[in-house]
């Protein structure tokens, strides 16, 4: 199991479902994805570098930027819209979540939480911007323009109407985090939202 | 590298055109990369374009120039023949040695000139269809085409589709705009109002149309570079020190255009040109009533590509395409490839684009 996210994004993916994966990477997912549960669909990316993996990876992968409006894919046309550790790279993440949950039933939605202990230990002792495993870059290179806690996200949602059915946050090992604990004690949040 | 020889099909089947009209009998020449497997479902079709021809790779005896994708097809190459029995054909209506206009048509003991009919990239398609047949392949593992060539592999998912596994469609459009067919008018007109047209028959007259068909491929050919690569090749450099002041050929472009049409009409026949275009221009297989019908019995696997700089068919018209498949829920990867290159983009070398035919290909 390559990533912490994908085990759980697959225990909630219903068989033989259609899946859409926005910023694909190489493709890992949904050749996972289709292997566990015989889901298919499309990977997007921007990068023709991910393109080229993903079609390594044997699967159906669309070279488009997230950041337009997703024209491609009509109203309710998958189960699931998934955007799996890039929220946080995005231009604009309401407006994105919003033509997700136009595209697909069900939105699933992973990103690193800011709001971890080490994060903020990092910039609290060290005075400086967090550099940690799951987010490796410096501030003046990150591809991470939009960074976010757990209680961020939350209350992004409830402003935007956007429904959270269920949430995992694990911790650094990978266990799951009480709900109470979590902003603290998560290292990184899985969502899935209507 | 092995001498490649050309092959001759010559069918006395009617082939019925789109136009209505027929082709009682007609010549196919091709050529052949790779062996077939015994399974024979290796096979790769390879279809050309407005001024390809069925040379698509290797060498023919005595030449020092290899055929026109040569890049792409080949032993180790993207399109691999150690595993892959590549199949090209010159299209009917062509003039590299299947029937077409320049042809002796026995019916009448002499050339067809101006009387070939118009024929479609249907019409190509179901002559494919007949060489395949002949050739014992059952399926083809792919079926690839740049530009009017990849209407063709279009076409293959929709005309045959239990024939076709994988379609790869390259720098192509759904169909021509009214840009797009005004440039192939203009073409046109330029071979129709030179005087050694003579209505088409000019081999009757035993002239040939050179002023005209040069500069239908002059103009043809500015559509297919990029205004980057022309000016990264030529910008406005001059063959002589300084102006002259006069209309000679001055700018190293200007040469470089003359050359290119000169060139052209040695090897290329006018009315060849006139239907190519037309074909160009005719293809429109959405608007085909039996289009939702076909598209959804289709389980080709697509792949599109398309570059960055080409203005003649560009990304926004691939992607058109992809969003038709995506809308029924096809089986496509769509790749946009940066380059420089224009529409002729997709004739050359660039390690994107090669990369992503061969992760394609090597998988599927």
């Amino acid at each position: 199991m390559a990533r912490k996210d994908f085990k759980v994004i697959s225990e909630w993916v219903k068989q033989d479902s259609r899946i859409l994966d926005l910023g694909c990477g190489d493709g890992s997912l949904l050749k996972l994805l289709s292997k566990e549960r015989n889901g298919n669909g499309y990977g997007v990316d921007t990068s023709i570098d991910k393109i080229i993996k993903s079609l390594d990876n044997n699967i159906n992968v669309i070279n488009a930027d997230i950041n337009n409006k997703l024209d491609y894919f009509s109203d309710d046309s998958f189960d699931y819209v998934i955007l799996a550790q890039s929220l946080q790279v995005v231009n604009n993440p309401v407006d994105l979540i919003k033509e997700m949950l136009r595209i697909g039933n069900e939105v699933i939605i992973s990103f690193p939480n800011m709001g971890y202990w080490k994060s903020r230990f990092y910039l609290f002792l060290k005075g400086r911007m967090p550099v940690t495993s799951e987010l490796p870059y410096s501030w003046h290179s990150t591809p991470n323009i939009h960074l976010c806690t757990i209680k961020d996200f939350k209350q992004m949602c409830h402003t935007n109407n956007f429904t959270i059915v269920d949430e995992v946050i694990s911790s650094g090992k990978g266990s799951t985090v009480s709900p109470s604990l979590s902003n603290l004690l998560g290292e990184s949040a899985i969502f899935k939202v209507r | 590298m092995d001498i490649i020889k050309e092959h001759k099909l010559s069918i006395d089947i009617p082939l019925k055109l789109k136009s209505g009209k027929t082709l009682n009998s007609y010549d196919l020449v091709y050529e052949t990369y790779g062996q077939l497997n015994d399974n024979k479902d290796n096979a790769v079709l390879i279809c050309h374009a407005l001024s390809g021809n069925h040379h698509v790779a290797g060498y023919h005896e005595g030449d020092n120039k290899p055929g026109w994708w040569d890049n792409m097809i080949g032993s180790g190459k993207p399109i691999n023949t150690n595993k892959l029995f590549v199949v090209c054909v010159n299209n009917i209506g062509g003039c590299h040695g299947s029937t077409g206009p320049a042809s002796i048509n026995i019916e009448t003991g002499t050339n067809y000139g101006f009387d070939f009919p118009v024929v479609t990239v249907q019409d190509w398609v179901n002559s494919q269809k007949v060489l395949m047949d002949n050739l014992g392949i059952n399926k083809w593992q792919f079926v690839v085409g740049g530009s009017l060539g990849g209407m063709q592999a279009f076409q293959w998912t929709l005309d045959y589709p239990d024939y076709i596994d994988n379609a790869i469609i390259i720098a192509a459009a759904p169909k021509l705009t009214a840009q797009n067919i005004a440039f192939n008018e203009v073409a046109r007109q330029a071979i129709m109002n030179d005087p050694d047209w003579c209505g088409g028959n000019y081999l009757k007259e035993d002239k040939i149309p050179k002023r005209g068909l040069a500069l239908a491929r002059m103009l043809g050919h500015i559509t297919y570079l990029s205004d980057k690569s022309m000016a990264e090749k030529f910008g406005r450099d001059l063959k002589q020190e300084k102006i002259g002041f006069n209309f000679d050929v001055e700018f190293q472009i200007e040469s470089y255009l003359r050359y290119q049409g000169e060139k052209f009409v040695n090897s290329f026949d006018a009315n060849t040109y006139l239907l190519m275009t037309k074909a160009l221009d005719y293809y429109d297989p959405v608007s085909d009533s039996e289009f939702i019908d076909k598209i959804s019995s289709t389980m080709t696997k697509f792949l599109l590509i398309s570059f960055t700089s080409d203005w003649r068919f560009p990304p926004s018209r691939s992607e058109e395409i992809v969003k038709t498949l995506i809308s029924y829920n096809k089986s496509v990867s769509y790749a946009c490839v940066k380059s420089d290159g224009g529409h002729d983009a997709f004739l050359m070398k660039n390690d994107n684009y090669f990369d992503v035919m061969r992760n394609f290909i090597e998988n599927n």
